[in-house]
């Protein structure tokens, strides 16, 4: 059973919207946070889709944005200082901005849940993960302790907790690395929620627990039929297991395209530069490329093309117009589905 | 890249070593039984178990709070009988050295061995009810300005500064003066009115510090609603500085209730306590050093136990102030 039909079955609270709408639909969010020496501009008008079962990787540098995307829409950005004066975020067709505090309280959790990168601190040290994870039921569904220990047990069988009866009693500084990410696995899906947003879920781990946390994270969305935005830096964590992938700088979305596509035939310079700065076995020996200067200050983008100081490729022009998101087409002109290039030079690019 | 598998991490809040080692060892040996899990408290008190200050000051409490409670049990003497022959006399010059009143009497003839120990009574009631009150309401209104933040914390914090001005001996002069009769919950209250300042200082900023925490935000992410955040995920984080400050302040405020009655604003007779007791020691002390002797050192003593609890209370819930 998908939970797409149970919702239909049952409609709760929030989502009575369009079953037609995409899963969740961003539209032109911005996001600036007020601070003593300016407004930082951290999200600039980003646009994205996903769908139920769907994975979009969010890529990017510290500091694009993609994590405050993230906490725009679960609703836990930190305002003041930040502030959200455009866009919308549609759940189920639905605008999660202008809902009431509470009707949003009631689909955090239920149907879009987090996992967080750090689990160690994002688990309360005096609670035990057997409290933490019934405490899902309890405040949702209302169950009782015994039955929401119950539960907890076995969503910790289900993320593959080795003994789970024994460690349920467990704090989270008895766990080790890895089955505390599992435990905030755990936490996100215990009410089977259509949406999962996992933000840098791998990167505290070390590179073989990775494979296993995403792995799993990947087997149990396609068990629940689930949309997933993967939030990552790791160019390799996405490779397996995206759909589609959207790249972030400096706010803006300047990449979009299906996973594989996107490896092979980049459309934008930093994509490109990204890229190519992979370490690979046969270019041992030679300088690793790249990309040149430092992510830009969000209190002062740069004017037109955020990235044309850093780019091989900028002309005049990238000084000064803002590229919009150009469908990529063949060189022909037939379209290429789910692509898109934010750069003026996007057919230089893709095409040489 | 640090082994994060095998760390159990620096925010393992008291996990001392011990903890740490006791963690990993549980994860090894995790089919097995892993033993009883250990919480911050748990391993808070398998700490202060081995802290000899703590041991000491635990029993002498306990000692005092059994003579709070059951004064009858250390002396049949009535702390109240004034017999005029013993004036003043000691133990030496009468003689009897196992006496049930081996501390000597006062002026009035009446036993200082019983009224220190039904003096300890009201001195650890004021002390133990200040500091309830002091909690409770200081605790509030920390977590409130804290959790909410804003105006609410302007309101709030400028409320705790203006309290916190009045001078502490001053205000509950001039609160306890207009009362003839003072009871032990007549100046425990008019302590606590001024006394919850600190309290709600030491509240406010700890529950900002953990309500930045990422298991804050991440319970709120999971859809928690604001009671929920404020009780079960900040509270247990948060008290931990609050206990060790009441805790030292507790003796403190035993110590402010004798002050308060020595300078005759305190308890009023009939009520016996320790600050009354040294009052009445203070026109005989060049000739009868032994009246204010007893019960000053049994409020050292009670004082000096308190804070000794609440420091070792303070390492044992965050090691890293030690």
């Amino acid at each position: 059973m998908t939970v797409t039909e149970k919702t239909a079955n049952a409609p709760e609270p929030g989502t009575d919207g369009d079953k037609k709408a995409p899963l969740l639909e961003v539209r032109d969010l911005h996001v600036e946070f007020h601070t003593r020496e300016g407004v930082a501009k951290a999200v600039n008008g980003v646009n994205y889709t996903v769908d139920a079962g769907e994975t979009l990787a969010v890529l990017g540098e510290s500091g694009s944005g993609k994590s405050v995307t993230a906490q725009a829409i679960m609703g836990i950005l930190d305002m003041p200082p930040g502030k959200i004066p455009q866009g919308q975020i549609l759940f189920r067709g639905q605008d999660m901005l202008t809902m009431s505090a509470d009707e949003r309280r009631k689909i955090r959790g239920r149907k879009i849940a987090m996992i967080f990168q750090d689990a160690l601190s994002s688990l309360n040290p005096v609670l035990s993960v057997g409290y933490q994870l019934g405490e899902m039921y309890r405040v949702h569904q209302g169950l009782s302790k015994k039955e929401a220990k119950a539960k907890a047990i076995e969503l910790m069988d289900r993320v593959r907790i080795p003994a789970a009866k024994q460690r349920v009693d467990d704090y989270p500084h008895q766990f080790s690395g890895g089955m505390r990410q599992r435990i905030m696995i755990a936490m996100a899906l215990a009410l089977e929620p259509d949406l999962i947003i996992a933000d840098e879920p791998t990167t505290a781990l070390d590179v073989t627990v990775q494979a296993q946390v995403m792995d799993l994270l990947a087997e149990l969305q396609q068990e629940y039929n689930m949309g997933l935005i993967l939030i990552t830096h790791d160019l390799g964590v996405v490779a397996d297991v995206a759909d589609k992938i959207a790249v972030m700088y400096a706010g803006r979305i300047v990449e979009t395209a299906p996973v594989h596509e996107l490896y092979k035939r980049p459309a934008h310079p930093y994509t490109k530069g990204l890229l190519d700065s992979i370490p690979r076995l046969d270019q041992k020996g030679q300088e690793l490329y790249a990309i040149k200067g430092l992510p830009p200050n969000l209190l002062r983008i740069p004017a037109g093309c955020a990235f044309n100081p850093r780019c091989p490729m900028a002309q005049e022009t990238c000084g000064v117009d803002v590229p919009v998101l150009h469908q990529v087409t063949e060189r022909d002109g037939t379209e290429l589905a789910g692509r898109g290039s934010a750069c003026h030079f996007w057919k230089e690019t893709i095409h040489g | 890249m640090p082994d994060v598998t095998k760390t159990p991490g620096t925010a393992a809040e008291s996990a001392a070593e011990t903890a740490a080692a006791a963690g990993e060892a549980a994860v090894v040996a995790a089919p097995a039984s892993s033993g009883k899990p250990r919480s911050l408290w748990s391993d808070a008190w398998g700490d202060l178990r081995r802290n000899p200050f703590f041991v000491i000051s635990a029993l002498l409490i306990v000692l005092l709070l059994v003579m709070a409670a059951w004064p009858s049990l250390f002396t049949s003497t009535n702390p109240r009988n004034g017999d005029l022959t013993h004036h003043f006399l000691t133990k030496p010059e009468y003689g009897d050295v196992f006496s049930a009143d081996w501390f000597g009497y006062d002026k009035q003839g009446r036993s200082i061995y019983a009224r220190v120990i039904y003096g300890a009574r009201a001195s650890i009631s004021v002390g133990v009810l200040v500091t309830i009150a002091v909690t409770l309401l200081g605790g509030l209104v920390g977590m409130i300005a804290g959790y909410y933040g804003g105006w609410v914390d302007s309101v709030l914090s400028r409320v705790t500064d203006i309290f916190f001005g009045i001078p502490f001996f001053l205000g509950s002069m001039v609160i306890l003066v207009s009362f003839s009769d003072r009871k032990v919950w007549v100046v425990a209250s008019a302590m606590a009115f001024l006394g919850w300042t600190q309290i709600a200082r030491v509240m406010r900023g700890s529950v900002i510090t953990t309500k930045q925490s990422d298991y804050v935000t991440a319970a709120r992410a999971l859809g928690a609603g604001t009671g929920r955040i404020m009780f079960r995920h900040i509270l247990p984080n948060a008290i931990a500085p609050v206990i060790v400050v009441a805790t030292i302040a507790l003796g403190g405020y035993i110590a402010a209730e004798a002050t308060l009655s020595y300078l005759g604003l305190g308890l009023s007779e009939p009520t016996i306590s320790w600050g009354i007791d040294i009052s009445d020691a203070k026109d005989s002390i060049r000739d009868n050093p032994h009246v204010m002797f007893f019960p000053a050192g049994m409020l050292c003593i009670t004082v000096l136990a308190f804070i000794m609890l609440g420091d070792a209370v303070r390492d044992a819930l965050d090691p890293k102030l030690r």
